[in-house]
């Protein structure tokens, strides 16, 4: 087995897609020639070419809907947008068209697409490069939200997210793009869509969390008895594992990134208060980023939950017995 | 009942300046000899400002850079042309105009550190902040120019763009806008060939960029943006027509990224050096020095002296933005609405006592 980080096994997922399966197409701005902006496509054009593999002009709104109409036809696009910021520009054909053709159409069509794109901060980029706004897509009902978190199950649920028969959203945590390397199996696999993972087990708290800031929270409490479920799929997203955790635990914290109000948290902990709320000995508690606009690099730090806010949550939640 | 042909178009493109510093007398624009030195003093200032962010960004004292290197006429030339009263909607690419409007270069360099700070407008201009999504903020100018129209203000907007950005249905839209309400706006596109890694042909199978504007009904034309003289020149002229009604315009500047697209980008993996050679001939800087030269205002030591004062000037705007105090965590949350909520008090309150 090789040794690959996060960007090497998503690249090696996308090639063995575009191996196995001739209607697989990946395009987006740079992914081409340039192997994309983080080199997540590096030499898929040399190997496929430019059927296959190509640059799009800059259109973000453009991008989206031709993989819907792609899609509708029968092929299997795997569409990037450069960074989650400039997929606002696409919302309206990911919302009102991508989400609702299977619906619309009555069955007749439907949008096996998968849009790739680098989420969430830690990264000192500009503006737009370092959102987090996961919560938007989970809101929309007809698309499927999906955030790996380690090379393993970036690769599995990448295939994954491309057989899905309906539209996907894949959010790649930026900061893990270099920072994990793990033994990645080389033959094609897959890690299926809407099941959580325990990354850590525990038995006092549980801790659900995703992406790049599950990597931050494993670092926090890993001297901790909590219990760490990584979601990989929010939407929809694995009740019967959270449920389980809940009810021998007693106690809950959520950590994200995005700003707190509106949060996927709040999803969560709604679902817990309306599921487990019996099993409960404590008040769930988030740890978030701040109801602020992303801010640049100079306060990012401030805004991301830090491994002290999380330590600090979890002591609280141990307080109650 | 024949077929015929309803319309015909043609696109003109405009040079002054050649790459020998020879113009066409015709053509010169209604500038003084003070002016085309200014011209040329604001052209080095951007190349030198330029220069030293990329230094600063490999000191890691700033962060990603996109560097303006051969554009600077396209920026200048536009820029210079404007009035006080203008509106002007930046892209990321545009250090020239800044520089040219007298906006703070220490700002400009803080805000490329990664300090929100730096996005502060001075009071006597009417500049928009630095937009990173590209394309977008056209629709903002031909809002800014429809309630000018409205208050029968004498202003224009101006935003700025890239090739790239005229593939945004966000262009179409504010082209379309402004054609149909003849607002007055002046789009200035610096086509500098590439888009990241895409070039201009994998952008638009269109001849010229110029031509995009025929189908919103408004005026569109290409100008040599190595040209300072010609971009200065299409400007004023746009400017004109814009404020005595005659609608908008887009302008093409046909100029050449010399750098790579930022300074976390590496233009060798699909660029041929061949291609940034043949452009190096056709620098904004050269022909205008070139230009000074044959009118007997430049002589060699001018340019020595000259390069001195500026760089002394960037060297204090580098140490004052240095020396200003780190932002605090009030910064990001001052200004995310006009009044914080209840929570956003909270959360200030918890980040300022230090548990970040
Ligand atoms: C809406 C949007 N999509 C993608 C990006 C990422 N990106 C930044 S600059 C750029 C290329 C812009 O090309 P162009 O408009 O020609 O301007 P230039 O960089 O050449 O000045 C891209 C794709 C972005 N900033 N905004």
């Amino acid at each position: 087995m090789a040794v690959l980080n996060l960007v090497q096994a998503i690249n090696q997922g996308l090639q063995q897609a575009l191996i196995e399966d001739d209607r697989v197409l990946v395009f987006g701005e740079d992914v081409a020639v340039n192997g994309g902006v983080f080199r997540a496509t590096e030499g898929l054009f040399e190997q496929f070419g430019d059927k296959r593999v190509f640059d799009t002009p800059l259109a973000e709104s453009g991008i989206v809907g031709l993989a819907v109409g792609l899609a509708a036809y029968g092929l299997r696009p795997v569409a990037e947008i450069q960074f989650l910021g400039f997929a606002y520009a696409a919302i309206d054909q990911i919302f009102t068209h991508a989400a609702r053709i299977r619906a619309r159409s009555r069955g007749r069509y439907s949008c096996p697409l998968v849009i790739r794109t680098p989420y969430g901060g830690g990264i000192k980029a500009p503006e737009l490069h370092e959102e987090s706004s996961e919560a938007f897509f989970c809101h929309m009902p007809g698309i499927k939200v999906v955030v790996p978190s380690t090379p393993s199950n970036a690769k599995g649920l990448l295939r994954a997210a491309i057989l899905d028969p309906d539209p996907v959203i894949y959010l790649e945590p930026t900061r893990l793009y270099r920072l994990l390397k793990e033994e990645v199996a080389e033959e094609a696999y897959i890690t299926p869509l809407g099941q959580a993972r325990i990354a850590q087990a525990g038995d006092q708290v549980t801790l659900l969390a995703w992406g790049s800031i599950l990597e931050r929270s494993l670092r926090a409490v890993r001297d901790y008895p909590v219990e760490v479920i990584d979601l990989q799929t929010l939407s929809p997203f694995d009740r019967a594992t959270i449920l389980a955790s809940v009810a021998k635990t007693g106690r809950v914290l959520i950590v994200h990134e995005a700003a707190k109000t509106g949060g996927f948290g709040a999803e969560l902990a709604a679902t817990i208060a309306e599921e487990g709320i019996m099993s409960l000995k404590a008040p769930i508690l988030r740890v978030t980023g701040y109801d602020v606009v992303m801010p640049l690099p100079l306060l990012e730090d401030y805004n991301l939950p830090s491994e002290q806010r999380i330590i600090d949550a979890v002591e609280e939640l141990l307080r109650y017995s | 009942m024949p077929r015929e042909t309803l319309a015909n178009f043609s696109i003109e493109r405009l040079e002054i300046l050649d790459p020998r510093g020879e113009v066409d007398a015709n053509l010169l624009p209604d500038l003084t000899d003070p002016q085309f030195l200014r011209l040329y003093e604001l052209l080095l200032l951007t190349r030198l400002a330029d220069e030293r962010a990329l230094n600063l960004q490999r000191e890691g004292r700033l962060g990603t850079f996109p560097s303006s290197l051969g554009q600077e006429a396209a920026q200048v030339g536009s820029a210079f042309a404007l009035a006080p009263q203008d509106w002007v909607f930046p892209s990321f690419r545009e250090l020239g105009v800044f520089l040219c409007l007298e906006s703070s270069l220490p700002n400009y360099y803080r805000y490329w550190m990664g300090d929100e700070r730096g996005q502060l407008c001075p009071p006597e201009l009417n500049l928009f902040p630095i937009n990173i999504a590209v394309g977008t903020h056209l629709l903002h100018a031909a809002g800014v120019a429809m309630g000018a129209r409205y208050r029968q203000e004498p202003l224009v907007a101006v935003p700025y763009l890239g090739d790239g950005g005229t593939s945004k249905g966000d262009f179409y839209e504010a082209l379309n806008f402004a054609g149909v309400y003849r607002l007055p706006l002046v789009a200035i596109c610096q086509n500098n060939q590439w888009a990241i890694s895409v070039s201009r042909r994998g952008q638009t199978a269109t001849e010229t960029l110029a031509q995009k504007a025929l189908a919103c009904g408004i005026k569109g034309i290409q100008v040599d943006g190595n040209d300072v003289l010609a971009v200065y020149q299409a400007t004023i002229e746009a400017l004109k027509r814009a404020r005595s009604g005659g609608g908008a315009t887009f302008i093409e500047c046909e100029t050449y990224r010399m750098s790579d697209h930022t300074t976390a980008d590496d233009a060798r993996r699909y660029r041929d050096s061949a291609e940034l050679e043949s452009w190096r001939e056709k620098d904004p800087l050269l022909r205008m020095r070139r230009f000074l030269e044959h009118r007997g205002l430049w002589i060699e030591a001018d340019q020595q002296a000259q390069e001195q004062a500026l760089l002394q000037r960037i060297d204090q705007a580098v140490e004052a933005a240095e020396a200003v105090s780190p932002p605090t965590v009030e910064e990001m949350f001052r200004y995310t609405c006009h009044q914080l909520s209840s929570r956003q008090e909270e959360q200030l309150k918890e980040c300022r006592d230090g548990r970040a």
